[in-house]
């Protein structure tokens, strides 16, 4: 089995659905970070069976947790300080996202004011539907 | 300031008020006719429209002020390629107030958030068309005398018919309402709204048949289908007559029910129904000025 060694300061998000680790990796702009980041795909796990995990080490205030919580609000977020859990962080759906998903009604103003953040309410936290602000449309688009 | 973006942005109570101006213009419209002298309301229409533009400039006049605008993308700064943010910031320099009408959705919304003036929102594409709602309200109460109990049929294009839209979200706020949705499969009414209403258990059944549905109903809201809302000109050509309200089903009709439309009305209306007492969307339009009269005064806060 591959073990990834323990990380001293951070963030571990754990028990992210198999196969959607590298999709919240882009969402999460893990990429544009100067830091140590690693991808686990396919770990073992008793509650899903298979898992991914990553792993980032720099300040958990770089995670934007509204983001992460609109991808998959089940997943775990671990926050590490000397190599230890010191935090377990709850992710709750925000009200409000800006900048975050883009709507996709060709009718909405959105399709061409310039530099119009698009803003989407929470319409209903049951079934996690996001509605644009400005046209009501429900978004679509798959994070 | 307050802007109108919504029919909800007004509480049932805050619409008693409102009702209760218009009422008042309509029995003394002397007392108003000064009311706005020295103020003027921009109209600003991204698209045609007669009738919404005209009524406000009416309701302005009335009120004894002044009328600017535009009422075409056209011949705007639009056509040149400005924003709606900009265009607003310059409108709040020559205007007390802006009735805006866009092709796009939350347009108004936008303009509400740069403006310096009370913006209403005169119709953004398909989504919201809170006027007419209040149009239709204000018909609805002074023909009727309440604005509850009552079972309303909604026909036509249920899918982009903003006016619809508008109306049933306004109505779901007063007791005893109930929904018969009437439109061929294409046009349904947007999953928004039936999420809506069976989250707050308001009954509702679509259909696709009027015959079926005309004993039932306590009002008949008729709707066009119109043109500009569809991408396809085949879509459009094959569904735009599918329902043409006549004397003869009106025979079905409750001797009480009301026939309200938004207009303007194409084919879905016979003109022999013109003349029946339960047509009341001519008295709508006159309502309509009496409604806006009312909004003016109130978001200038001069009421």
């Amino acid at each position: 089995m591959l073990n990834v060694g323990k990380i001293e300061e951070g963030f571990v998000l754990d028990h992210i659905p198999a196969g959607r680790s590298m999709s919240i990796y882009y969402h999460l702009g893990l990429d544009k970070l100067d830091c140590c980041v690693a991808i686990i795909k396919n770990a073992r796990s008793n509650k899903l069976e298979k898992k991914d995990i990553i792993k980032v080490e720099c300040d958990i205030n770089t995670l934007n947790l509204d983001v992460l919580a609109v991808i998959d609000h089940t997943i775990t977020v671990n926050v590490i300080k000397a190599g230890e859990i010191v935090e377990k962080k709850a992710l709750v759906l925000p009200k409000e996202l800006k900048g975050v998903m883009k709507c996709k009604n060709p009718r909405c103003i959105t399709s061409i004011e310039q530099e119009l953040p698009h803003i989407f309410y929470l319409a209903d936290a049951d079934r996690e539907i996001y509605r644009c602000k400005y046209c009501d449309e429900k978004n679509s688009e798959k994070m | 300031m307050r802007h109108l973006m919504n029919p909800l942005d007004f509480t049932t109570e805050e619409l008693d008020k409102l009702f209760d101006l218009a009422d008042d213009i309509q029995a003394h419209p002397d007392k108003y006719a000064h009311k706005c002298e020295g103020k003027k309301l921009a109209t600003c229409f991204y698209e045609p429209s007669t009738r919404t533009r005209l009524s406000f400039e009416s309701a302005m006049l009335n009120l004894g002020g002044h009328v600017i605008g535009f009422s075409d993308a056209n011949s705007s700064s639009a056509a040149k390629g400005e924003s709606v943010s900009d265009t607003i910031r310059i409108i709040s320099c020559y205007a007390d107030i802006c009735a805006m009408r866009h092709p796009k959705e939350g347009a108004p919304m936008v303009a509400a958030t740069k403006s310096s003036i009370p913006v209403i929102n005169a119709g953004d594409g398909g989504h919201q068309h809170p006027t007419q709602t209040l149009t239709d309200l204000l018909t609805i109460r002074s023909l009727k005398g309440r604005l509850n109990n009552f079972t309303v049929g909604l026909c036509g294009d249920l899918k982009f018919g903003r006016t619809a839209h508008s109306l049933v979200n306004a109505l779901v706020r007063y007791d005893h309402i109930s929904f018969i949705f009437i439109s061929p499969e294409e046009l349904k009414i947007p999953s928004y709204l039936r999420d809506k209403l069976k989250e707050l258990n308001i009954p509702f059944k679509e259909v696709i048949r009027l015959e079926d549905s005309l004993p039932e109903l306590d009002l008949l809201y008729m709707t066009r289908v119109q043109r500009e809302r569809f991408f396809n000109e085949e879509d459009y050509v094959r569904l735009k007559d599918f329902y043409i309200l006549n004397k003869e089903k009106m025979k079905l009709a409750p001797e009480d029910m009301l026939v309200l439309h938004p207009l303007p009305r194409v084919n879905e209306i016979s003109v022999e129904v013109d003349e029946d007492p339960r047509a009341v969307y001519f008295k709508q339009v006159q309502y309509g000025v009496y409604v806006r009269m009312a909004l003016i005064l109130t978001l200038l806060e001069l009421a």
